[in-house]
């Protein structure tokens, strides 16, 4: 069974005295970052590890990993109380301060264990300077589908030495052998069952020694990992209880609105807020880089107020037509735009030269993340110093931009992480944060909430990139025989890191992701990069370079496979080169009873792209009925070394497949005079409820190593339901939207 | 301009074309009514008002006068839930939540009116709710267990 090899690493337990208690921790030998608390301790107190703190209160655990709604938290403290006995409902959740001691191992590539083989994310990261360059900053961010892998072993460490050094302290107080104790429901039970909970031995830990290499409990034993759980959040937001940083009020606080440049990144050259000042509750207009930004004692009076205001604006930095955005792709495909070619074999060329060549283009474009929590935060800056309240996935980044605008130490601000109402990849930026921070120092003292409107938080977005596509291939005796791909973008590391002043040397592997490494033995095969020059600025949107180049490759696929006259499911098994990949097609061909084609009016089309390590393969049903293309049934299996939670994981991918086929269906941004067209969710519509497919999910734990699912059912949605599209019409669909070219009921 | 929240009588002395969505949130506090799209595209704001669900964007102050309201906080609590929300629980339908209290609420105000939705009235009841996270297969499954829960009760 693959989850023997999920073994702990060289981690070394560290227990320091608190307030009542102590707090365990994993540090990893050779990483000699600051400890990102101590500068929460009092005198005398010494330096506190990240993870876990008991205390006369209980369990909390502290976890810099952000939570967006894939139930990070949850599953983090199911691990947790895995090894610490204590029941999950039990366990507090503490998102505590940013610390170069969070750093994100398994997105920076540092274990070897944690990064993946080929393709993803984070081996890329770590063959370049940038992976250098994450170490240098301590990163910590959530993203890549990275928090499951990185924290299943550390947490479970950081509980078993904590159990057991409570065991100690028991042992200390009642003069019966450790081993002679056992753990239980937040308790230790002594052998003749007297209980003594955690609570009542915080305070002895101060004087005992951590008990370190305590071996992991075996899958066998485990009560949380693997069973279907209740999330910890469930209640809160089920009840309106949840509190989201849009909720947040701060005594003093004053709201603010903003407005910027409608075209993308340009100026605010003037502005006349006489108007608005005279409207009920507004305390002032403010300038802010790229736009203003209204003051009011109310939300909706202060968006009133920003939108009263007359504004002076300059040129967007980017072409004006969506027409010259496509040119500029169009023109990437040179040899000194060339970015990576990381997939070379057999001989495509000559292979190419004799024969039937079979072209096609394909596009894919730009896309809002817009998570329907619009993006919002609260900053207090005073006398040298700042507080922060707001949902990031940059913790880091945040503090130090702060500190920067504030001009004072990136130590002196102090962020408080928020639940936040989705993210998909916006809240690895941080404008609204740097936007509230210039309104801030102008108000010295006040908390200042800045909350975006819909309209502002979508327009201003940093999109996915926007991509295109190449395809030369050629087919013989019913076989795909070669295929060339090219594809060109936009950096998009380059663009989002560059936010963050930080160079990204080397190729950008997410231009090609998805499609280098698709797990398929043509006889020759080459695919290569084309970095276009930054159109509009670009963002990590959830699946990042997997979900164009993920598209591209599959639609490729499809078209040969068609042109050799073979079945696409069949075909794709026959080539599949990868086992633990053809594990996950053979699922999915048994999940969904493939056997070709079907009757009139309806299809099904497969996709497989491995993305962030995960081979995820979906096959589509729709039928074509006179009110347009409707999406029926979706069948998706997924690799992932151990499904931690059955329900959860289930849901996450139901909602990845959802996510790809909304944005498949009718979803782009397009930019005129570098003013995006879309504003709200009536030109942005997505999938709805009655238009959403059942979806049949399957788990496969045959892999060695431990996945997110985040991320990886994203990119075979949109060309699994091209191809059954194509299967139920005859249309080839290469181009995203599909609406622009199909309806759908 | 008065009206009652959850039983409790309010006033607010507010603008009468403010949204309601805002007098609840900005001026009452009330935040589990959510602001997602204001422009009646989301549902994150739906509320009942006289027991209709209602996009709370899209009431003025003034419409709202002499109503009954009630928001997520009013239907039930974790100590006493509705019957919507313990099969939104027990199905674990939720993944940022942020659109949940919407659903719940529309999803409340369909049973009200008929405890036996078919799909297609579900369909035609729920799609004015935005998942980005896209819950909608738990959504539905919660709507029929929460229809099995009121008619047992």
């Amino acid at each position: 069974m693959s989850r023997r090899s999920l073994t702990r690493r060289a981690f070394v337990v560290g227990s320091v005295a608190v307030a009542g208690g102590a707090a365990f921790g994993v540090y990893m030998l050779g990483k000699p970052h600051d400890n990102p608390l101590e500068a929460t301790l009092g005198p005398g107190e010494a330096a506190l590890t990240p993870y876990v703190r008991i205390d006369a209160q209980g369990v909390t655990l502290i976890t810099p990993r952000a939570d967006s709604g894939q139930g990070v938290a949850h599953v983090q403290a199911a691990f947790l109380a895995e090894e610490l006995d204590v029941d999950l409902e039990a366990v507090r959740v503490d998102p505590g301060p940013p610390g170069a001691a969070y750093w994100n191992t398994a997105l920076a590539g540092e274990a070897a264990e944690f990064t993946v083989p080929s393709g993803g994310l984070m081996r890329d990261l770590a063959e370049s300077a940038l992976g250098a360059a994450m170490k240098v900053i301590g990163l910590q961010i959530t993203g890549g589908s990275t928090t499951v892998p990185d924290q299943f072993v550390k947490l479970r460490a950081a509980a078993a030495s904590a159990r057991e050094t409570l065991k100690q302290a028991a042992a200390a107080r009642t003069g019966v052998a450790r081993d002679a104790l056992r753990t239980e429901a937040g308790q230790v039970i002594l052998p003749d069952g007297t209980a003594l909970p955690y609570g009542a031995l915080a305070g002895d830990l101060a004087g005992v020694a951590v008990v370190q290499d305590v071996a992991l409990r075996p899958p066998s034993a485990w009560r949380y990992i693997g069973q279907p759980m209740a999330r910890i959040d469930m209640v809160a937001k089920c009840t309106g209880t949840q509190t989201y940083g849009i909720d947040l009020e701060i005594d003093g606080m004053v709201h603010a609105a903003i407005r910027l440049n409608p075209a993308q990144g340009g100026a605010m050259t003037g502005f006349d807020a006489t108007r608005a000042l005279q409207m009920r509750g507004v305390q002032g207009v403010v300038a802010v880089t790229g736009g203003i930004a209204a003051l009011a004692d109310n939300t909706w009076r202060a968006m009133q107020a920003a939108e009263a205001v007359e504004v002076d604006w300059g040129p967007a930095p980017m072409p004006a037509t969506m027409a010259q955005h496509w040119q500029a792709l169009s023109e990437a495909f040179t040899e000194d735009r060339r970015d990576s070619r990381k997939r070379d074999d057999g001989d495509v060329e000559t292979a190419l030269a004799g024969g039937e060549v079979i072209e096609a283009e394909y596009r894919a474009p730009y896309l809002a993340h817009a998570p329907l929590e619009p993006v919002s935060a609260i900053v207090r800056v005073d006398d040298g110093k700042a507080e922060v309240w707001t949902g990031t996935q940059i913790p880091r980044f945040v503090q130090k931009n702060v500190a920067r605008i504030a001009g004072i130490d990136p130590e002196a601000v102090t962020l408080h992480a928020q639940m936040m109402g989705g993210s998909f990849g916006h809240r690895l930026e941080d404008e609204v944060v740097r936007r509230a921070t210039e309104i801030a120092v102008q108000r010295p003292g006040v908390p200042v909430k800045l909350t975006y409107s819909r309209e502002e938080d979508m327009t201003h977005d940093f999109p996915r990139q926007i991509a295109m596509a190449r395809l030369r291939g050629r087919v013989a005796e019913g076989r795909v025989e070669a295929m060339d791909l090219r594809v060109a973008c936009p950096s998009v590391m380059a663009s989002q890191m560059g936010r963050q002043d930080m160079p990204v040397p080397g190729p950008d592997s997410q231009i090609v992701a998805g499609a280098w490494n698709a797990p398929f033995a043509f006889p020759h095969h080459r695919v290569t990069g084309y970095r276009a020059p930054e159109l509009a600025p670009v963002s990590s949107w959830r699946s990042v370079g997997a979900s164009h180049a993920g598209f591209f490759h599959n639609a490729a696929l499809d078209e040969l496979i068609h042109a050799a006259g073979a079945d696409p499911m069949e075909e794709r098994l026959r080539l599949c080169s990868d086992p633990l990949a053809r594990k996950v097609l053979e699922a999915v061909a048994e999940m969904s009873a493939w056997t070709g084609p079907l009757s009139a009016g309806r299809g099904r089309g497969v996709a497989l792209t491995t993305s962030f390590g995960v081979p995820c393969a979906e096959v589509i049903e729709v039928r074509h009925t006179d009110a347009g293309i409707r999406i029926e049934n979706v069948w998706v299996a997924a690799e992932v070394g151990l499904v931690v939670d059955p329900v959860n994981f289930e849901n996450l991918v139901q909602g990845g497949v959802i996510f790809g086929l909304a944005h498949a269906m009718n979803c782009e941004i397009t930019y005129e005079g570098g003013i995006a067209e879309q504003a709200n969710f009536d030109s942005y519509p997505g999938m709805r409820l009655a238009q959403a497919p059942k979806i049949a999910v399957r788990g496969l734990e045959n892999g060695a190593a431990l996945r997110g699912i985040g991320e990886p059912p994203v990119p075979p949605a949109a060309p699994a339901l091209a191809g059954a599209i194509f299967a139920a019409t005859g249309l080839r669909l290469r181009e995203m939207p599909f609406s622009r070219f199909i309806d759908f009921a | 301009m008065k009206f009652t929240v959850n039983g409790v009588r309010h006033e607010a002395d507010v603008e009468a074309e403010m949204p309601l969505l805002w007098v609840l949130r900005d001026e009452l506090k009330i935040k589990g009514v959510k602001y997602g799209c204001g422009i009646a595209q989301c549902g994150a704001c739906t509320v009942h008002l006289d027991g209709e669900a209602v996009r709370s964007c899209q009431i003025w102050a003034e419409d709202a006068e002499g109503a009954e309201i009630t928001t997520i906080e009013g239907l039930g609590t974790a100590e006493a839930l509705h019957a919507v929300q313990a099969a939104w629980i027990a199905r674990q339908v939720a993944q940022c939540g942020y659109c949940q209290s919407g659903q719940i609420m529309q999803a409340a105000a369909l049973l009200a009116g008929n405890p036996a939705p078919s799909d297609a009235e579900i369909d035609a009841a729920m799609s004015g709710n935005l998942c980005r996270c896209g819950t909608y297969p738990r959504i539905r499954a919660a709507i029929h267990d929460a229809a099995d829960r009121l008619r047992e009760a």
